[in-house]
C-alpha cells in the first residue's frame, strides 16, 4: 500500500495537538480558580482557602510544566509538516503565534515563580496580583492561538499575492468572523474542564471523608460555576454553531449528517454515514428538529453535503460522530450541575454518595467532550487548511514522503505515551496524598521549575526514612 | 524599502544573538547531560544535576521562541530547515522532552531512578547530535526547487553533518565540564577537570577538519578567507588563544576561566561560521532578506519581542544570581 504523507501528516497533527490541548484547557480553568481562592483568601482571611489553593496549585504545576513539553513540538509541526501552509501563511500566523509564545514566557517570567514558590516571601497582596496575572495571561495565551485558528476557519484581512498571504487589516484579520463565538465556547469549555475536574476530585475525597471541611468548600464552591457555566455553555455552543451554519456550511451539513439540501431537516440522534453512496444508514432523527436549531424555523434551508463536489467535503463520520460525543456529553454535564443545584436547594449537597461517585467518574468527561470538539471545527475544515483558499495538497511539505511522516508519527505515539503516562501516574500519587494539614511546615522550594512546586515522591522510597 | 532592510536586520541580530545565546545557555546543561554516564557515583550525579536544574528549562524555552520567532521573521528559514531536518528535528525533541521528564521525575524517584539516568544521558546526548548536524546541513546548503525544500529525507546526515554533531557533541561537553569546574567541587570537580581536556582535543579535531571540508564544499567560503576579507583570520585566532587559555587554566586549576573561555570559544566559531555564510542564511542562493517576511509582520512581532525579551532576560539574570556558589551533596534545590 502507497503510503500518503498528506493522510499520514493529518493523523499526526490530530494526535500531537490533541494531546496538548487537554494541558492546556485545564491549566486556563484552574488559573482561574486559584486566583478566586486566592482572593477570597485575602478577603476573609479563612485559612481554608489558602489550603485547597495550595493543593491544586501543586497540580497546576504539574500539568502547566507538561504543556510546556508537548508545547515544544507544536512549534515545530507546522514547519515540518506542513512547510508550504507556513511558508504561504507566515506574515499573519508567525506574529499571532509568536505572541503567543511571548506572553507565555512573560507570564513565566514575572508571575508564575511568585504564585508557585513566593507564598511566604512576598506581601499577600503581591501574591494574590500574580495569580491573578497568571490566570489573565493564560486567557491571553489562548487568545492567539484562537485568533490564529479561527483565521484558517474564516479568512479575513488578507490578500493574496504570488501565493503568499499579505495582511490588509490586522483588526479584521485578528477579530475575523468566527474569532469571538470560539473565544468565548472555549472559555467556558476550560472552566467546565478545571470545574468538573476540581469537583470530581473533591467528591473522591468525601467518599472516603478525607479533609472533609475543605473538600465540601471546595466541592460547593465548583458547583456553582457549573451551574453558571454548564447551561451558559449550551446558548455559546448555539451562537457557534449559527455562526459555523453561516460561514461553512458544509461544515455543518456534516455536523448533521445532511446530504441533500432539505426544509425541514430533522435532528439525527443515530445514523451511519455512507460517503460513498452518500446517503446514512440506520437514522434515527427528531422531524424538522434540525432546521429549527439552524434557522430558528421548523422548515428552514439546511444545504447539504452534495452542493459541493465529493473532493470539498470534509470526512462525514467522524465530524458527524464527534459531534454528537461532544454534545451528549454536554448535556450529561448540565445534568449534573442542575442535579448539584437542587441538592444544594435540599441541603443535601454532601449526603448522595450517588452523586459524588458520579461526580468522582465524571472527571475524564470534559477532556473528552473538548477534544471531540476540536475534531468538529478540526476535521470539518477538511480538506481546508485555509477555508476556501488553501487546501491541504497545498500546504503539505513537498518533499515529505509517506516513509517519513510514518516515523515521526509511530515515534510520536511512543514518546507521548510514556510522557503522558509517567505525567498522570504522578498525578495521582499527588491526589492520593491529599492536601497538606494547615499547619504543615513547608519544605523551602529553591527551583523556580514548575514541576518541583509538586514535592510528592514518584516511587516508593526504597530507604527507609526518606522523605516522599 | 529603507525601512524593510532596517528592520529584516534587527531581525538578523535578533535570531543570531538568540542562536548563540541558546547554544551557550541549554549547551552546558545538555552538556552535563552527556557526561553523565561517566560520572563517578550517584551523589555526584545528584550535585550535577542540581547545578542546573534551577536553569534548564529556562535555558530551553529560547528554543520554542526561536521556531516561532523564525516563522514569524524569516519563515524561508522556517519553512526549508525542519522539512529538510524532519528526522533530526524529531530525534531532537524527542531527546529533549525525555531528558526533560527524566530531570523533574529522578528527583521524585527513588527505585526507578536508573532508569531516569539514562533517559537524561541519552535526551542530551541525541539532542546535541541533532543540533550538530544542523549545523553541518546548513553549511552543506539544501537542495531547492524555488521557495521550498527539495532534496531526501536523509539528505541532512552525511559523513560530513556527522562529524559536525560528534562536534557539537564534544562542544557541549565541554562546556557542561567547565560549568561543572565552576560550580562545583570535590570528587565532581576533579572528574571535570579530567574529561575537560578530552573534550577540547575533540572539539579542536572537528574544528579543525570542518575548517579545511568547509571551504571545498563552498567555493563562497573559499573565496571569502582566501580573499579581500583577510582581516577574518583574527576569528579562528581568538578560538586557538581561547583554547589555549583553556588548556592552561585546567592546569592552574583555575575555577572560573575554564567556562568563560569555552564561551569565547563558542563565540568566536560562531561568528567564523556567520562572516563564512554571510549573507546567506539558506544556502546556497537565499539571502536573509530573500527568507525575510512582509515589513509589517516583522514590525509588529517586533513590538512585542522588544517588550518581552528584556523582562525575560531580566528574569534568567536574577536567576543565575540566585543560585551562584558552589553546588554540594548537602545543598539540594529540589
Amino acid at each position: 500500500m502507497e503510503l500518503d504523507p498528506i493522510l499520514l501528516s493529518r493523523i499526526q497533527f490530530a494526535f500531537v495537538v490533541s494531546f496538548h490541548a487537554i494541558f492546556p484547557v485545564f491549566t486556563i480553568g484552574l488559573a482561574s480558580f486559584i486566583a478566586f481562592l486566592e482572593f477570597r483568601a485575602w478577603k476573609t482571611g479563612d485559612a481554608i482557602y489558602t489550603q485547597i489553593s495550595k493543593f491544586w496549585i501543586k497540580i497546576f504545576a504539574v500539568v502547566f510544566g507538561m504543556g510546556v513539553v508537548s508545547g515544544l513540538v507544536m512549534s515545530f509541526q507546522f514547519g515540518t509538516n506542513w512547510s508550504a501552509f507556513s511558508y504561504a501563511t507566515a506574515n499573519f500566523l508567525g506574529p499571532v503565534l509568536s505572541y503567543e509564545v511571548l506572553t507565555a514566557f512573560f507570564l513565566e517570567a514575572a508571575f508564575l515563580g511568585v504564585l508557585l514558590f513566593g507564598r511566604d516571601r512576598v506581601p499577600q497582596g503581591v501574591h494574590l496580583f500574580s495569580a491573578l496575572m497568571v490566570a489573565l495571561g493564560t486567557f491571553i495565551s489562548s487568545f492567539w492561538i484562537l485568533v490564529a485558528n479561527s483565521w484558517m476557519q474564516t479568512p479575513a484581512g488578507y490578500e493574496l499575492q504570488e501565493g503568499i498571504f499579505h495582511v490588509t487589516s490586522w483588526i479584521a484579520a485578528m477579530f475575523n468572523p468566527s474569532f469571538w463565538p470560539r473565544f468565548f465556547h472555549m472559555g467556558l469549555a476550560s472552566l467546565l474542564t478545571a470545574g468538573f475536574v476540581v469537583a470530581g476530585v473533591s467528591a473522591w475525597y468525601l467518599l472516603r471523608q478525607r479533609e472533609v471541611e475543605l473538600n465540601r468548600k471546595a466541592l460547593g464552591v465548583t458547583l456553582w460555576v457549573l451551574l453558571f457555566a454548564a447551561p451558559a455553555q449550551l446558548v455559546v455552543g448555539d451562537i457557534h454553531g449559527l455562526n459555523t451554519f453561516e460561514h461553512q456550511p458544509t461544515k455543518v451539513a456534516a455536523m448533521e449528517g445532511v446530504w441533500e439540501t432539505e426544509r425541514g431537516a430533522p435532528l439525527l440522534l443515530f445514523a451511519i454515514p455512507d460517503a460513498a453512496n452518500e446517503t446514512n444508514h440506520f437514522e434515527i432523527g427528531l422531524p424538522k428538529m434540525a432546521s429549527l436549531i439552524l434557522t430558528h424555523e421548523l422548515d428552514g434551508e439546511v444545504p447539504g453535503l452534495l452542493e459541493v463536489p465529493a473532493e470539498e467535503r470534509p470526512p462525514v463520520g467522524i465530524t458527524f460522530w464527534a459531534f454528537r460525543i461532544m454534545i451528549g456529553i454536554g448535556l450529561v454535564m448540565i445534568g449534573f450541575a442542575l442535579v448539584g443545584g437542587w441538592l444544594r436547594f435540599r441541603r443535601r449537597l454532601f449526603d448522595s454518595p450517588r452523586f459524588l461517585k458520579g461526580l468522582s467518574w465524571m472527571i475524564p468527561a470534559p477532556f473528552l467532550a473538548v477534544v471531540a470538539g476540536w475534531f468538529v471545527t478540526e476535521v470539518g475544515r477538511a480538506p481546508w487548511l485555509v477555508y476556501g483558499v488553501m487546501d491541504h495538497a497545498q500546504g503539505i511539505t513537498p518533499a515529505l514522503t509517506g516513509g517519513m511522516a510514518l516515523f515521526t508519527l509511530i515515534g510520536y505515539v511512543v514518546v507521548y505515551a510514556a510522557v503522558f503516562t509517567a505525567g498522570v501516574y504522578y498525578l495521582v500519587r499527588i491526589v492520593r496524598q491529599g492536601p497538606e494539614p494547615a499547619d504543615a511546615m513547608h519544605a523551602p522550594a529553591h527551583a523556580k521549575r514548575p514541576l518541583s512546586a509538586a514535592d510528592t515522591s514518584i516511587d516508593d522510597a526504597a530507604i527507609s526514612g526518606e522523605r516522599s | 524599502m529603507e525601512t524593510t532592510l532596517d528592520i529584516t536586520l534587527i531581525w538578523v541580530v535578533i535570531i543570531a544573538v538568540g542562536v548563540i545565546a541558546y547554544v551557550l545557555m541549554d549547551g552546558f546543561d545538555l552538556g552535563v547531560g552527556i557526561l553523565f554516564p561517566f560520572a563517578p557515583g550517584e551523589t555526584s550525579r545528584d550535585v550535577m544535576m542540581n547545578s542546573v536544574a534551577p536553569v534548564w528549562d529556562g535555558n530551553e524555552t529560547w528554543l520554542i521562541l526561536g521556531g516561532a520567532g523564525l516563522l514569524a521573521a524569516f519563515p524561508l528559514v522556517y519553512a526549508v530547515f525542519l522539512p529538510a531536518l524532519y528526522i533530526g528535528v524529531f530525534l531532537m525533541l524527542a531527546g529533549l522532552i525525555f531528558r526533560g521528564v527524566a530531570f523533574e521525575f529522578r528527583f521524585k524517584a527513588h527505585r526507578s531512578r536508573g532508569l531516569w539516568n539514562a533517559a537524561f544521558a541519552i535526551g542530551s546526548a541525541v539532542a546535541a547530535f541533532a543540533q550538530g548536524a544542523v549545523v553541518g546541513a546548513y553549511i552543506q546548503g539544501f537542495e531547492m526547487d524555488g521557495f521550498s525544500f527539495a532534496g531526501g529525507p536523509l539528505d541532512w546526515l552525511t559523513p560530513f553533518t556527522v562529524l559536525t554533531g560528534i562536534g557539537l557533541l564534544a562542544g557541549y561537553a565541554l562546556l557542561g565540564a567547565t560549568w561543572l569546574i565552576l560550580k562545583t567541587e570535590g570528587e565532581t570537580q576533579a572528574f571535570a577537570y579530567r574529561v575537560t581536556p578530552w573534550m577540547l582535543g575533540i572539539v579542536l579535531l572537528v574544528f579543525g577538519a570542518v575548517s579545511l571540508i568547509t571551504p571545498l564544499i563552498d567555493p563562497k567560503v573559499m573565496e571569502r578567507w582566501m580573499g579581500t576579507w583577510q582581516y577574518l583570520w583574527v576569528l579562528p585566532a581568538l578560538a586557538l588563544f581561547s583554547a589555549w587559555v583553556l588548556i592552561r587554566a585546567v592546569r592552574r586549576r583555575d575555577e572560573g576561566i575554564p567556562f568563560v573561555a569555552t564561551i569565547f570559544l563558542f563565540i568566536s566559531t560562531y561568528l567564523g561560521l556567520l562572516v563564512s555564510k554571510w549573507p546567506y542564511v539558506v544556502p546556497p542562493d537565499y539571502t536573509f532578506w530573500d527568507a525575510a517576511s512582509s515589513p509589517d509582520a516583522q514590525l509588529f512581532t517586533l513590538m512585542g519581542a522588544l517588550f518581552v525579551i528584556p523582562i525575560v532576560l531580566g528574569y534568567t539574570a536574577w536567576t543565575y544570581w540566585v543560585f551562584r556558589g558552589k553546588v554540594t551533596p548537602e545543598s539540594g534545590y529540589h
